[in-house]
Formats: C-alpha cells, structure tokens, sequence
C-alpha cells in the first residue's frame, strides 16, 4: 500500500513537472485517488516536491475539499446557505442522515458514502442543492434524498443520478449536469451572442494603448464587487516591469464566485466563455502579458472538461497559443481548479492559491498589478468583467455607455434568490430601482433583501427605490429575497455562520471577533440578549470593519450593522432587562454545573454557536 | 532614492527613509506605536491588527504600511485606542491566559499591554478552548493556550534559522501553530540554539528551565509599561 501511494505521488508529481507552486494540483489528485492526503502522502509530497512537510499540512488543513482523514468514495456535500435553509435544507440534510444511518461530517461504516454540509455551491435559484463528488444535484427534496441514496447504494455512481439535463451548454456532451440556467433577462451585453473572433481581432487591429482607452473610455468597473475601474487596473500593470530576469504578466480571471447568492458566473462559464476566454485574451494583449488563469471553484468542477474543451478549440482557430491570428502576439490559459476556499475569490489569495499555497491574503502593498503571481505584474478580473471587455471592443465603448446610469455604465448580471416566483440571471441595465427588479421576479411580498450577499446591505421596503449602481446599491450580484415569515436575526446568524466558517484567521479581529459577533446573535436568539448588547454589537462591529486586514473582515459584520439600522425592532424585541437587574447573558444553572465535560467549548472557538 | 522624507505622526514631524515602515519610522523617532506581531528583523506580518492608525483617514496597519512623502498619520487617538483595546481584549479571550501561573509574566507583551490599556477584566465572554501543550522536546515547549499566533516562530524559523520547523495548519478560529513533523516538536531538529525561541512575545514557545530565572517583580514590564521611554528595547 505504502509502495503504491509513494509511486502514485511520484506519477502525479512528475505530471506537474515537480513544480511546487503545483502543490493544489498535487494535493487534489492525491485526495481523489486516496480519497485523503494521509500523513504518509503528506511526507511522500513534501519530498517528492522539496518543500518543507509544513507547507504540504499547511494547504491540506486549509482547504475545505481536502482532508487527512479518509472520505467515501462517494461525498455528498449540502449546501449550507440561507437560501438553502428556506427552502428545507434542514429536512433534506435529515433525510440523507437517516437513509444513510450518519450524521454530517460522518462515513457510513462500510467506507462507502460521506455526508458533509458546505458553503453555498452556488445554485441558490435551485436550492436545495447538493454536490456528490462533483456531480450537482438540485431541487432537493426529502423523497429526492431518499432515492440518491438508494440510487447510490446501487451503482455508486454519481454521474448516474442525472436523468434528464438542464437547458443550454448543461446538457452539453462534456457537461452532462442537470443544472438550469434560469437565465431570465437577456440584455446587450454579457449574455449576447458572439462571433467567435471578432473582438480578440478587432482589439489586435489597434494598440495595447487603445485597448485600454477604450475600457476607459466606457467606464468599465469591475463586475465581482469592488468596482475597481478596469482600464485604470490595466494601466498599472502594462507599466508595471516584471522582476529581473523576466519578462512575465499574467491575466487571472476569478471565476471563485464563492459569495452565497451568486450564481451568475456559473451561468457566464455555462453559456458565454468563449466571451470570457476572449476578454482573458485582450486583457493579455493590453496589458503585455501571454499567459492567463481561469480559476475555477471546485464546485464548478464539473464544468472544467468543457472550459478545458474550449481552449482547446480556440488553440484550433488560432484565438489562443502562440501566434495569435497570425500575429507575434501569443497568448494562453491553463484551467486552476480551487478546493473550496471562499476567501479564495480574493484577489491576492486567489494568487497565492494559484502558487500551490494556503489561501491567506497578502500584505498590500505591493499590489497584484505591481508584483502578483510569482512576483510578477497581475491583473486580476471577474468573467462578468472580461465579458464587458469584448463588447466594448465589439461595438465601441459608446453603445456600452449608452446603457447604465451615469456613474454606472452598461448592464449587470444579477442573480436573484428566495422568496420570489422567477429566481435566476438577470442582465439588466445599471441603475434600476431594487423594487423594478423585484416586481420582475415575482416578488412583489418581499420585506427584507440581502443586496451583494452576506458582505452586502440588508434593504427595507421603505428602501425599495434604491438604485443598483456603484454609488448606491453596489453589489457584484447577489440579491437574497426574503418574504414577510422569515426572521431577519436568523438570517443574520446564518451569514455571520458563514463568515466565522470561512474567514482564514490570519488577523485577530476577523478571526476572533466575527466568532464574538456570531455567538451574541445567538444569544439574542435564545431570549438571552440585552439592551446593552445593541450597542456592544455597533462597536464590535465598528472594529472588526476597521481593522481586519482583507474584504472579508472589512465586511464581514455588515449584516449586523446593516440590520440594527433597518430592523433594529427585530432585535429590540428580543432583547430586555432582567426585572432582577441579573445578566441575562449569565447562565447559574450551567455555571455551577461541576461536572464539566472535556469538550464543553469545542476547540474551534465554536463552530457551533455557544451552549 | 534614498533621501531622507518626512512625515508627521500625530502632528509631530520625524525624519523617515523610502523603504521604511510607519512603525520603523515612529520607533526611530522614539514614538510609540503598540504592536505585537511585529518583531524587530523580521518580515512584516500584519496579522494582529494592534498597530492600526490612520493615514488620510483610511486605516492601515503600521508595521506593513511604507513611508511616503509628507505622509500624515494619526497615532495616539482615542478611536483607534479603543479598538486596539478590543483587540487585545479578543486575544486573551481567545485563548486561555492564566497570568498568575505564567512564567512569561511580567516578560510578556500581551500581559503589558494589557496593563497600558487599562484591561482588567475581558468585557467578551472567554472562549476556553481546549488546547494541547507539546513538552516532548527535552528543551523546549510549546503552550498553544497562549498562542496568539503572530507568526513570530513561524518567520524566525524560516527566514533566521533556514529551518521551517512552525508552520500553520487549519483556517479561521481553528488556525492553529504546528510543527514540521508528523507529531510534536521532538520529532523535529528544532534546537535550543534556535533564533525562534527569541521570538514569541507571549509564554507559548519557551526553553524549559528559564522561566523564573529572573524573579517576579524584576522583569522588564514590572518596572516601567511597555512603550514607555525607559522600557529596555529586547526584553
Ligand atoms: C472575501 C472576498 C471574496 C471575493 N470573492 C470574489 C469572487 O468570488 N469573484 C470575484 O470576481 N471577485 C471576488 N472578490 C473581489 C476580488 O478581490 C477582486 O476585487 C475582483 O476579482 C477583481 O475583479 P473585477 O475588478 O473584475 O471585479 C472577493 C473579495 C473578497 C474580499
Ligand atoms: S480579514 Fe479575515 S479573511 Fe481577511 S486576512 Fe483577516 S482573518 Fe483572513
Ligand atoms: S508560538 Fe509564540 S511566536 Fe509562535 S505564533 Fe504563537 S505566539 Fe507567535
Ligand atoms: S504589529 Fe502590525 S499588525 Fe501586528
């Protein structure tokens, strides 16, 4: 056995040239062949690829698809989101426990089948959905359940359970997936058809420099949340030099997509990469770079035949490889698969997990653009992004202008969620009031929106006629319909679940204080909370916001903050002062309890909200 | 390129060079800025966010942040004292830290920055995780209980002494500090001699049989708070 793995380590090492900046490629091919990355592959990798044993442990503990402890041949992974959760995520997780005789986070005896939760896999507009090994599931139900596990016990084979396929490119020989793509409006931009080459040679046809007047021009901003204006990115990296000795730069496009609620890459990679492989493509040419990565989730593992497909058929056409059209410019991309990290989608953790590293996020400066992948000069977009490229390349950046608002030009994808009878992509113009797109899909009820994700704004009615645009409502997509039944603090306490889950614990006030944040909203939950905690909970909020190091602390208590402003009776109605003048907080019965059990707090900080 | 620049630090000018830090700057200047994760000679970590401060307004963290020009930074206000304050309460409610039993005590920066915040009691609930020690080296130990995890072994080791013994294994709050082995730290060529064991400003990595060597009431921080002027630099 011990022979084997050693020489199966060797095999995939040698596949990728025993490069270390490989060491995801490498730890993800050992775990879906041992179905782990034991201690003993831990020692084989670190040898095999020359690095300290620390690094290999280091990656393997930090990704959530990778485990030192052996899985089933078969993983069945829930997602574990709000969205999921109002659509019987908790019946459905129950069902697949009894039908197998497990908990999650539990093997079934035999070795056969795991049952896990996960974050959103992003099929919010099909929850509940679940992945097994890479194969999608959707629309789950307990009798669905049932049967997969049936269906399972009996062939063990995942790809079998998709009977019928979904619309478009799902149904695709290489996609095979029953996924839909619920695409509900589609506009000029993004989701428009295209002819394969016109935009990589027009952009060809003209100077690096035109290329990117002309995203200026247009006024691109970025489409994965921050809004960074793209041509101005560019710039800095076309004059960025690469260190000494090289001549290297690189486009990474981060198709991540991990924030709960959006889905709308998934449906961009579906219908539209060839779009995105050629904004990857001019991106290249303006920038001077000529190789490119297309970072994909590992929940989108099941599209990585068919995007790899493609490359391959544009290497065909002469759209990629090295002389571009016949022209001296080369240009190519290699697919990154990820391993389930959300903190992944940011951007200078997306580059070190493109070097085979843990997903921690970079000091700033220096900046990607400056010295990202390998120290070299990177620009790093969303495919929503890379899609508004060869458009404004395709018909000038005037017709681009002409849609949007002011400040906001040209359209945005917009995946819309909950409580609302028509959930998908919508590809609207910027600057559409929230309630114009509500009353679009069917969900004319709603009494609280999650604009952006959990990172986002929380929206009242009363605030329906905001605008989605940079300079109000800005969000990189996600929109969360909640209807009149659901209690706005457990949604908070679902998106604070979140965030304690993912966040990567590299600096204290995100590592600790969203633990904090999360466990008061518990409390207030329990009828424990008091009017102290109002309070407490602001200035809390106030400092992780402040002083955290990357995006994911500086918005991980949004919810909190978004909500004691426009449902601050949701909490006032739970929290009161003990007419005793004792802390409500404080429990006598437990405290005095003196058996106290060696677990009492699990040594996670909690994973679970506190006793 | 190398020209002296100046920038002002709580309305006071002090000389500074392109390259340097805010904080190398404000040590250089005999200011103080309160830190932890940042441990002299070695790379900026920027990991426990206690040397925040403000440059046009935008927040920043001092031991990462560079000098620039006629940069303006604000130190010594009372929002970003308050949150310093918040932080170091979170670390020690994050881990289990019994100062009266601690042998680091009255060598430790976490305790003293505790006393110069006016910390007494945590206002957050403690989180009591459940850690494990690691005495399996004849000379050294590691306490995860009061590891704050600022990386302080995990640089020294690396860049210091060429070693890569430390490392970090798990994310979020399950990050966790371990060893270049498949168990403890025995198992590794870890060395008494190591410049990692200079590093840890808390109790959690120590060579055995030093802690009482000076007496309680004769070190470092039980004569003068950390950050004031007669505090000895290496403590
Ligand atoms: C925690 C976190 C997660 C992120 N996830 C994504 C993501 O999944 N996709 C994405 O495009 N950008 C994501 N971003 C933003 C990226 O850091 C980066 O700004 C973006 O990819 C730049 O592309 P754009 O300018 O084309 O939008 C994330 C940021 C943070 C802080
Ligand atoms: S804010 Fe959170 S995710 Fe970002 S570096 Fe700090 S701990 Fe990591
Ligand atoms: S053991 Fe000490 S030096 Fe190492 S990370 Fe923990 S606190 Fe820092
Ligand atoms: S000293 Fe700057 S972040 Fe720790």
């Amino acid at each position: 056995m011990t022979a084997a793995l050693a020489s199966a380590i060797g095999e995939i090492c040698d596949g990728v040239g025993r490069d270390p900046t490989r060491l995801l490629d490498v730890a993800r091919a050992v775990q879906e062949r041992f179905r782990c990355v034991s201690t003993a592959a831990t020692d084989h990798i670190a040898k095999e690829l020359g690095v300290p044993r620390g690094d290999v442990d280091g990656l393997v503990s930090f990704y959530a698809f990778l485990s030192r402890e052996p899985k089933g041949r078969v993983v069945i992974r829930l997602s574990d989101d709000i969205i999921d959760r109002l659509h019987g995520f908790d019946r459905v997780r129950d069902a697949f426990g009894r039908a197998l005789g497990i908990e999650p986070g539990q093997t079934t005896p035999d070795g056969a089948i795991t049952l896990e939760t996960t974050s959103c896999i992003g099929m919010c507009d099909q929850a509940p959905a679940a992945l097994v090994n890479e194969v999608v599931v959707t629309d789950l139900s307990t009798d669905r359940a049932r049967e997969i596990v049936g269906d399972l016990r009996d062939h063990m084979e995942p790809a079998r359970l998709v009977r019928t396929f979904g619309d478009g490119n799902n149904a695709h020989d290489l996609v095979r997936a029953m996924v839909n793509n619920n695409i509900r409006a589609e506009g000029p931009f993004v989701l428009s058809e295209l002819q394969r080459g016109e935009a990589v040679s027009k952009a060809i046809g003209v100077s690096p420099a035109e290329v990117i007047r002309a995203v200026k021009t247009a006024r691109l901003r970025g489409r994965g949340g921050a809004g960074f204006p793209t041509g101005m990115k560019w710039e800095y990296a076309r004059n960025a030099e690469p260190p000494d000795g090289s001549r290297r730069k690189f486009v990474i496009c981060n198709a991540d997509e991990g924030e709960p609620g959006t889905f709308k890459d998934r449906v961009i990679l579906t219908e539209r990469a060839d779009r995105v492989l050629a904004g990857m493509t001019i991106a290249g040419y303006a920038i001077g770079a000529e190789e490119g990565i297309l970072y994909l989730r590992d929940e989108y593992a099941y599209l990585q035949r068919y995007l790899e497909h493609l490359i391959d058929e544009r290497r065909g056409d002469g759209l990629l490889g090295p002389r571009i059209l016949g022209t001296d410019f080369g240009f190519d991309v290699r697919i990154q698969m990820g391993a389930g990290a959300y903190i992944c989608g940011e951007e200078t953790a997306l580059i070190n997990s493109c070097e085979g590293k843990r997903g921690d996020p970079r000091n700033r400066p220096p900046f990607p653009a400056q010295s990202g992948y390998l120290g070299c000069p990177t620009i790093v977009n969303n495919p929503e992004t890379l899609c508004c490229v060869t458009k404004i390349i395709e018909t000038g950046p005037a017709t681009f202008c002409a849609h949007g608002s002011p400040a906001s030009s040209g359209t945005k994808l917009l995946s819309v969620s909950g409580d609302c009878h028509a959930p998908g992509v919508y590809e609207l113009p910027f600057g559409l009031t929230l309630r114009a797109l509500l009353d679009r899909a069917g969900a004319a009820d709603a009494a609280a929106v999650q604009v952006g994700g959990p990172s986002g704004t929380m929206v009242a009615p009363d605030h329906f006629d905001r605008r989605i645009e940079f300079d109000d409502l800005a969000t990189g997509g996600a929109i969360m319909v909640f209807g009149p039944d659901r209690d706005i603090l457990e949604i908070v306490r679902g998106f604070m679940d979140f965030f304690v889950h993912e966040s990567c614990g590299y600096c204290t006030p995100c590592r600790v204080g969203n633990v904090i944040l999360r466990d008061r909203i518990a409390r207030i939950i329990d009828d424990r909370g008091e009017p102290s905690d109002l309070d407490e909970l602001e200035t809390l909020s106030q400092t992780i916001r402040a002083t955290s190091r990357c995006g994911l602390g500086q918005t991980s208590p949004n919810p909190v903050l978004s909500t004691l402003e426009s449902f601050r009776s949701a909490y006032e109605q739970r929290v009161e002062a003990d007419p005793d003048g004792f802390r409500r907080s404080f429990d006598l019965a437990s405290s005095v309890c003196l058996t106290v059990s060696p677990d009492a707090r699990p040594s996670s900080g909690g994973r679970e909200p506190s006793p | 390129m190398n020209a002296p620049i100046t920038i002002t630090i709580d309305g006071v000018e002090v000389p500074a060079t392109p390259g340097q830090t805010i904080l190398e700057a404000a040590d250089a200047a005999g200011i103080y800025i309160p830190r932890l994760c940042y441990r002299p000679g070695l790379e900026p970590y920027g990991g426990c966010r206690v040397c925040m401060v403000h440059v046009a307004g935008r927040a920043c963290a001092a031991c990462t942040q560079p000098v620039s020009p006629n940069m303006v930074v604000e130190n010594d206000t009372g929002e970003l004292q308050e949150q310093r304050k918040m932080i170091i309460e979170m670390l020690f409610v994050e881990g289990n830290h019994f100062c009266m039993f601690c042998e680091k005590s009255g060598n430790c920066e976490l305790q003293a920055l505790a006393y110069r915040f006016g910390i007494t009691a945590p206002r957050f609930d403690l989180f009591f995780p459940k850690r494990d020690v690691d005495a399996s080296h004849p000379e050294i130990l590691i306490d995860h209980n009061r590891c704050i995890l600022c990386a302080g072994c995990v640089r020294a080791s690396r860049d210091l002494d060429g070693k890569s013994i430390f490392h970090f294994t798990g994310r979020g709050p399950d990050r966790r500090i371990a060893v270049n082995a498949e168990a403890q730290l025995a198992a590794t060529d870890a060395d008494v001699t190591d410049r990692a064991l200079d590093v840890c400003p808390v109790g959690a990595l120590l060579r055995k049989r030093e802690g009482y060597r000076t007496p309680v009431g004769q070190r470092p921080y039980d004569q003068a708070p950390i950050g004031s002027n007669d505090q000895p630099e290496e403590a």
